[in-house]
């Protein structure tokens, strides 16, 4: 009872001592408030015109100056990507008293187009008045003159001049670098503003893209100090802009546009590798596009044109297109059964179809009549089907797909552009998983010839020859060699190389190597290989290749492949892989031609001529003599084995 | 049943400052949509996390008092042992999923565990309980201090001083210290404040001294609150904002595009609306009936004004430049989650006022 009634004396006494300390809280807001109102007050009301002139006239602004992104070379120095000055004229909202007045008075003395116009007011509608707008881009000399003289008249216009990125090979690098394009509402969402400060481009595609962080640069700063009119009086401090990389491709563009020249005016795709390094030596996609036209802005018409057009002139068939390898596949079969025990010296006799045990269905070879007795050497050399149908029915598909898997097919390259596929490479999960049933044995036989199901892009397809190549050292393709760092930047060396990982060795005796790489070399060298008058005539140097052809329609069940009733989007596509010297292989080129016909017609040729470019400097374009001529005329057409 | 309660008044004032937030860093932050999303998603957590804490009893919060300081002590000692640094200060615990604050779970616990302290026994606090009190406010705000995060520390000590004083700290005690502080500045800006706080103190003292370097910021700052006059610029047309005069204007110098902005009137009226807010939490206090609430929502309603006084007054040029965010207005996400916790607990305190719960 006594204790609860201290107890009760105790919370009273408690309550009165927080009472009063919270009301002298109370207080203490109080003055605080006043404290800070006052201040305000004294800043805002009392020393508000100080201020405002402050803000208005003599101030001291702080200026970003872009820097200057990096260009990009070929190999040997040659620029592919480069900043050219241009003169725009431009215009500050905030100091402009009659914008009708004053873009009419403009237009009388410079070409400036309604679009122009019509962009240009949108812009200062959804920007604020002190941001600048870029009214016309690219002055001419005379325009540049006209507006010197009469620059009194137009307050609030200027005339600046500013970089901007050009492409002098045009199209012929499109693929490989992409473009640069303006800093939009969407990119401001994802970039660091301040390190954009002042800069107006963006890598959109391929190398520009990628290498972003490099090529743009640091942003440097000015202090300045402007009059009331915002005309800059003098600059008070500076902290320089870091320029950009400098990149140099491992690409030759010469040899980049003899490819494509090669090409013709066909759809494809041509890669070239050295294989021991990864470098990527020709990296084509046909038909391209002018990067140019989109620096500043592609208009809607020409975009749609693009986009529409039926040859896909947008898309880079060489990192993104998807395509089943055909034949080109036959050694890395035929290897996969070595290693599980295949005797190379087995024959098979190639009836022209094969048929599964029990069953009545016909897996047709490409030819007919059929190769009769055929080794494992000349079932590459003359591409037969049948020994396939019955080599990977033999070893089933878990060997053969592990195998393709281990030579990198079916997963990225790891090139250094974005958006690349894997590919596929099937197998018994991948067919339960994504179609829900189980594999057939005859899925086998296709997978075995590269067809069904096996999709490559033509970047796999050269990094698996250059796998071949080396004998089974993988390395990852580099389009980028090296940067070139700018010496006032915080890099510490001036150069970095950019290396291709090493991604280890493919599981495979260098017996079973030997033997893939001398039928290789027989389906070009020997007079009867299916490539040899299409890439082996004539040759200074040794060549191991591989023809192939992918079915773009399914041709019915007895039905016969005629090419000449098929549309041109419908016939199939012709690939090549090869490489040479086959002593020491310099190069390896693969090569897609879309609705091509035969591999060795269509696309091996193609492959010669850029390896006797590459290792000769020898141009099969260049004007001949009558002699060569008739030669040439001769390898034409022919040659329509698969 | 269970019914979710929440407190009006303080709920309207906060829907206030959110609102005003949201609008000042649409023009701050350069009309980016971005910004505005994210710092909604952030309101939208901290209010749900406030109403949750809202329907706890002051009891259980006396309770788990201890735990709750424990642990946020020991993540303290984690961060300068293993922490991440952003911006030069070692402040981040990364836990995997979220990168953590630890010093902001502080400016929670520090008061709670003060109180918990003191009314252990009758007060006013008896010197041995002083002993103890201080001790679990210094310890916390020693680590804080080395992180190196000045302004936390400072304000962390603030809110336990609250606590003390609240729960009757004699008259000339107060005196003595305040005293022995001022005698204490000359030795702490010579031996203890780093090279960038002395910086801090001189271009506070006379910013026109270095007027592109380290006075650059508070003299545009100033130029920008100053050129706002009574009525302001309006909103979005703040040329010193939106010139790109202000570092750091949509976070810790938010205020200063408030004010060119809005004008003296506009201040006016935020500075009421966080005024009245901190009244009602001091209403709150005087009104619950146990000891510990009392002085938790004291202290609490209280370090609140002084988080908007030492903003305020460093954007203005009166305080040096501690790094502080204006509550709920300025863009960033701990600081407002810990900010509306507090205001949770005072819900939570005014909620449960009539039960006599210790």
């Amino acid at each position: 009872m006594a204790a609860a009634q201290i107890e009760l004396k105790d919370y009273l006494r408690e309550t009165n001592l927080i009472h009063s300390r919270l009301i002298a809280l109370v207080v203490l807001l109080g003055i605080l408030a006043l404290i800070l109102i006052a201040r305000v007050w004294y800043l805002q009301i009392y020393n508000n015109e100080r201020f405002e002139l402050l803000s208005k006239d003599n101030r001291v602004r702080l200026v970003p100056v872009p820097p200057v992104r990096g260009q990009i070379f070929d190999r040997n120095g040659k620029v592919l990507a480069e900043n050219i000055p241009v003169f725009t004229l431009e215009v500050l909202p905030q100091d402009v008293e009659d914008m009708d007045e004053l873009l009419d008075g403009l237009s009388k003395i410079i070409e400036v187009s309604p679009s122009d116009i019509s962009k240009f007011k949108s812009q200062v509608r959804s920007h604020r008045k002190f941001e600048t707008q870029v009214l016309k881009i690219d002055l001419s000399e005379q325009e540049l003159a006209r507006f010197s003289v009469n620059r009194h008249r137009f307050r609030g216009a200027k005339v600046q001049a500013r970089l901007q990125r050009s492409y002098p090979y045009a199209g012929e690098m499109a693929h490989v670098l992409g473009y640069v394009g303006r800093i939009n509402q969407r990119d401001k969402e994802s970039i660091d503003l301040k390190a954009y400060k002042g800069t107006d481009y963006i890598g959109r595609r391929g190398i520009e893209a990628r290498y972003e962080d490099h090529l743009l640069g640091q942003v440097g700063v000015e202090q300045v100090e402007a009059n009331a009119h915002g005309q800059i009086i003098r600059t008070l401090d500076r902290k320089p802009p870091v320029s950009g990389d400098d990149i140099y491709l491992n690409i030759d563009v010469e040899l980049q546009i003899k490819a494509r020249e090669y090409l013709g005016d066909r759809r494809g795709s041509v890669i070239a590798i050295e294989p021991e390094s990864g470098e990527v030596l020709a990296f084509v996609s046909n038909p391209v596009y002018d990067p140019n036209k989109f620096v500043n802005g592609i208009d809607h018409r020409s975009y749609n044109a693009l986009r529409e057009d039926v040859n896909r002139p947008l898309v880079n068939r060489t990192i993104s297109g998807r395509y089943a390898p055909g034949s080109t596949i036959k050694g890395l079969v035929s290897m996969a059964g070595l290693e599980q025990g295949w005797n190379p010296n087995t024959n098979i006799t190639c009836p022209g179809f094969y048929r599964l045990n029990g069953k009545s269905h016909r897996y047709r070879c490409w030819k007919r009549s059929g190769h009769g007795v055929t080794s494992m050497l000349e079932s590459i050399m003359f591409s037969c089907d049948v020994y396939y149908y019955q080599l990977s029915n033999a070893i089933g598909i878990d060997k053969i797909s592990a195998f393709l898997k281990d030579f990198g097919l079916g997963s990225k390259t790891g090139i250094d552009l974005k958006g690349e596929p894997s590919g596929l490479v099937p197998s018994r999960e991948w067919k339960r998983r994504q179609r829900g049933v189980s594999w057939y044995p005859g899925d086998t036989l296709n997978v075995g010839i590269g067809q069904g199901d096996v999709l490559v892009t033509p970047l796999q397809l050269g990094v698996m020859t250059a796998t071949l190549a080396n004998r089974g050292k993988r390395v990852e393709p580099r389009i980028v060699g090296r940067l070139e760092h700018s010496l006032n930047g915080d890099a510490e060396e001036e150069v970095s190389l950019m290396k291709g990982a090493e991604l280890g060795q493919v599981n495979a005796s260098d017996q079973s190597f030997q033997t893939i790489i001398d039928a290789m070399t027989a389906v070009v060298q020997h007079p009867r290989g299916t490539a040899h008058r299409a890439a082996g005539l004539n040759a200074e140097y040794t060549m191991a290749g591989k023809t192939g052809t992918a079915q773009v329609v399914g041709i019915a069940q007895g039905a016969e492949y005629d090419a000449s009733i098929l549309n041109d989007f419908q016939k199939d596509h012709a690939l090549f892989v090869s490489f040479a010297p086959v002593e020491q292989p310099k190069i390896a080129v693969a090569v897609i031609v879309e609705n091509g016909g035969s591999g060795s017609g269509a696309a091996a040729p193609v492959a010669r001529k850029v390896t006797d470019f590459y290792l000769l400097g020898k141009d099969a374009n260049a004007p001949v003599d009558a002699g060569t001529l008739s030669q040439t005329a001769a390898t034409v057409g022919l040659g329509v084995a698969r | 049943m269970f019914r979710i309660k929440v407190d009006m008044p303080l709920l309207f004032g906060l829907m206030l400052l959110s609102v005003s937030s949201l609008f000042i860093l649409w023009s701050a932050g350069g009309e980016s949509s971005r910004l505005i999303i994210n710092q909604a998603i952030r309101m939208g957590v901290a209010v749900t996390g406030m109403i949750i804490i809202a329907q706890i009893r002051p009891a259980t919060l006396f309770r788990w008092t201890p735990l709750f300081y424990t642990a946020g002590l020991v993540m303290l000692a984690l961060v300068l042992l293993v922490g991440d640094v952003g911006k030069g200060a070692q402040r981040w615990l990364d836990l995997g999923v979220i990168r953590f604050q630890p010093s902001e779970a502080m400016k929670l616990a520090v008061p709670m565990m003060v109180a918990w302290v003191v009314t252990r026994k009758s007060l006013p606090p008896n010197m041995k309980n002083l002993f103890w009190a201080t001790s679990a406010l210094m310890v916390p705000s020693m680590f804080i201090l080395v992180q190196p995060d000045l302004g936390t520390a400072l304000l962390i000590i603030m809110s336990g001083a609250l606590i003390i004083f609240l729960a009757g700290f004699a008259w000339r005690h107060i005196a003595i210290l305040s005293a022995l502080s001022v005698a204490f500045v000359p030795i702490a800006y010579y031996f203890i404040l780093e090279a960038y706080q002395q910086r801090r103190i001189q271009t506070l003292i006379d910013p026109w001294s270095d007027p592109l370097g380290s006075g650059y910021q508070i003299i545009q700052s100033m130029i920008a609150i100053g050129s706002g006059g009574a009525q302001g610029k309006g909103w979005g047309q703040g040329s010193q904002s939106q010139g790109d005069f202000i570092p750091d204007r949509h976070t810790d110098f938010i205020f200063s595009v408030f004010s060119e902005e809005m004008g003296f009137i506009g201040v006016l009226l935020l500075i009421t609306v966080y005024v009245a807010l901190v009244a009602r939490g001091l209403y709150i206090a005087y009104y619950t009936k146990d000891t510990f609430s009392r002085l938790l929502a004291g202290s609490l309603s209280m370090t609140f004004f002084f988080y908007v006084f030492v903003n305020i007054g460093m954007v203005a040029g009166m305080l040096p430049v501690v790094g502080v965010p204006l509550p709920l207005i300025s863009y960033g996400g701990t600081s407002m989650v810990t900010l509306m916790a507090g205001f949770g607990i005072l819900m939570g305190i005014h909620n449960h006022r009539s039960l006599m719960s210790r």
